[in-house]
């Protein structure tokens, strides 16, 4: 049976991993080289890298980020974060990331994920979506999520799918650092709504949110940070719970 | 010495740094000679089948591979190649193996790509698993799939049972990704490493 996903995100910024409550407030949380391969070792599934600084001059810092975890990591790998043409997509895979994830730049320019999945597939391009609910409608934001937008995330989501995404992950920027949960009833409408598989991430903060996550809304993956870098959850520990929940993971 | 076929449509940086991680010299070429002189090669593949097989063609390696007599293990879209024909593309392929590869057509919920980890299970003794009692997870991404048949190794099931590995003489084939299925993954290689 194909198990769900537990993905630990990295959020990179000068080459180390970071993590901020709603999108601000960044903390140091170290190497993100060494803390991909734990993560490999103690079972996550796949690993996700977003560079928030996102800036030119990081083109190649992310670029020797990627050849050093791809030597590392036995796991696949996205990253993200600034990719906006695709020869920076066609560097990236080179040096042995297996997706890439593009977010902002889609929104700017929906024909890039077009570009992408007719050059390299859509099996390597994961679309991005941020978004806040304002009365009944989820707007999506850009840069980081500071930026809205009058984009509707439903709509832009199946816009992806049908230009070439091949997985959406979708962050609730409501729930993302709050801890309270994941946005379930979003997510079981959008998961509904798409053909191809979704990543649900923002608001982890108990191993029972995860539960009610994989129970109640049928995405295929769930993505945290914070709560897996510091381990107050731990990858096996989750895994374990979900198995007794009857939930389908990979276990060690 | 292991070649890892290059024919611009695969993640070879990856195959090769899963060798490397074994420390097993390899090297990553389209070059007949040295495909012709390694111990073994590996067929990596991802992406568009027939796009995979024009390419092999412009490379002129197609009849390397169909005449080659020593290891050889294809990969994802490379396992896909051994076969006679694929729907994607409705492309003629190597005909290492019988058959056809045939797309998922999705049933209720199921997503389209298969994504992500799934259990394989060994069908007979073989030498790339080698406790073949016991299913094991590998990660796999594909759209496309090879059924079961005489050749099948090991099989998974996702909307339909398919081949998870296949094999004939000295042709291997995975559908999973061996190089980002961890430990597991690992294994296959290292077995792979070893037939002779």
């Amino acid at each position: 049976m194909l198990k769900k996903r537990i993905i630990p995100c990295l959020d990179i910024k000068e080459g180390r991993t970071v993590k901020g409550t709603n999108f601000v407030n960044l903390r140091d949380a170290g190497d993100p080289v060494e803390l991909a391969e734990r993560y490999d070792h103690e079972g996550a599934d796949e690993l996700v890298f977003l560079d928030i600084s996102a800036t030119l001059e990081n083109r190649n810092t992310l670029t020797e980020l990627v050849k050093r975890v791809a030597k590392t990591v036995r796991i696949p790998f996205t990253v993200g974060g600034g990719i906006s043409d695709e020869n920076f997509v066609y560097e990236l895979l080179q040096h042995g990331a297996d997706k890439v994830c593009i977010n902002s730049a889609a929104l700017r320019n929906p024909d890039l994920i077009n570009r992408i999945a007719d050059r390299f597939g859509s099996q390597c391009l994961v679309v991005a979506i941020d978004a806040r609910q304002s009365g009944n409608t989820w707007f999506v934001h850009t840069h980081g999520g500071t930026r809205p937008t009058d984009t509707v995330l439903f709509a832009w989501a199946k816009e992806s799918q049908e230009r070439g995404a091949g997985e959406i992950l979708f962050t609730s920027m409501d729930h993302d650092g709050t801890k309270k949960g994941f946005a379930l009833q979003a997510l079981h409408a959008l998961n509904q709504q798409l053909e191809i598989p979704v990543i649900a991430s923002g608001g982890a903060g108990n191993t029972a949110h995860f539960v009610e996550l994989f129970e109640q809304t049928g995405v295929s993956a769930a993505l945290a940070a914070s709560i897996f870098h510091y381990r107050e959850i731990e990858i096996q520990d989750l895994k374990n719970i979900l198995d007794s929940h009857k939930v389908p993971v990979r276990k060690l | 010495m292991t070649a890892i076929v290059d024919y611009d449509a695969g993640n070879t940086r990856s195959v090769a740094n899963a060798l490397e991680r074994l420390n097993a010299a390899h090297i990553i070429t389209s070059e007949v000679e040295l495909i012709m002189s390694a111990d073994r090669l590996i067929l990596p593949g991802v992406g568009h089948a027939a796009d995979a097989m024009e390419k092999l063609e412009s490379k002129k390696l197609i009849h390397v591979l169909k005449n080659y007599k020593k290891a050889f293990l294809g990969i994802c879209l490379g396992m896909q190649l051994m076969f006679e024909s694929s729907e994607e593309g409705d492309t003629e392929c190597l005909g290492l193996l019988p058959g056809k590869v045939l797309r998922f057509r999705a049933e209720n919920s199921e997503k389209v790509p298969h994504m992500g980890w799934n259990d394989v299970q060994a069908v007979v003794q073989n030498p790339l698993f080698g406790n073949y009692e016991q299913s094991q997870e590998y990660y796999f991404v594909h759209s496309y799939y090879a059924p079961t048949g005489n050749y099948t190794l090991a099989s998974c099931s996702y909307i339909t049972p398919f081949s998870a590995a296949v094999a004939k003489d000295n042709f291997f084939g995975v559908q999973f990704h061996p190089e980002k299925s961890g430990i597991a993954g690992q294994q296959i290689l290292s077995n792979f490493l070893k037939i002779r």
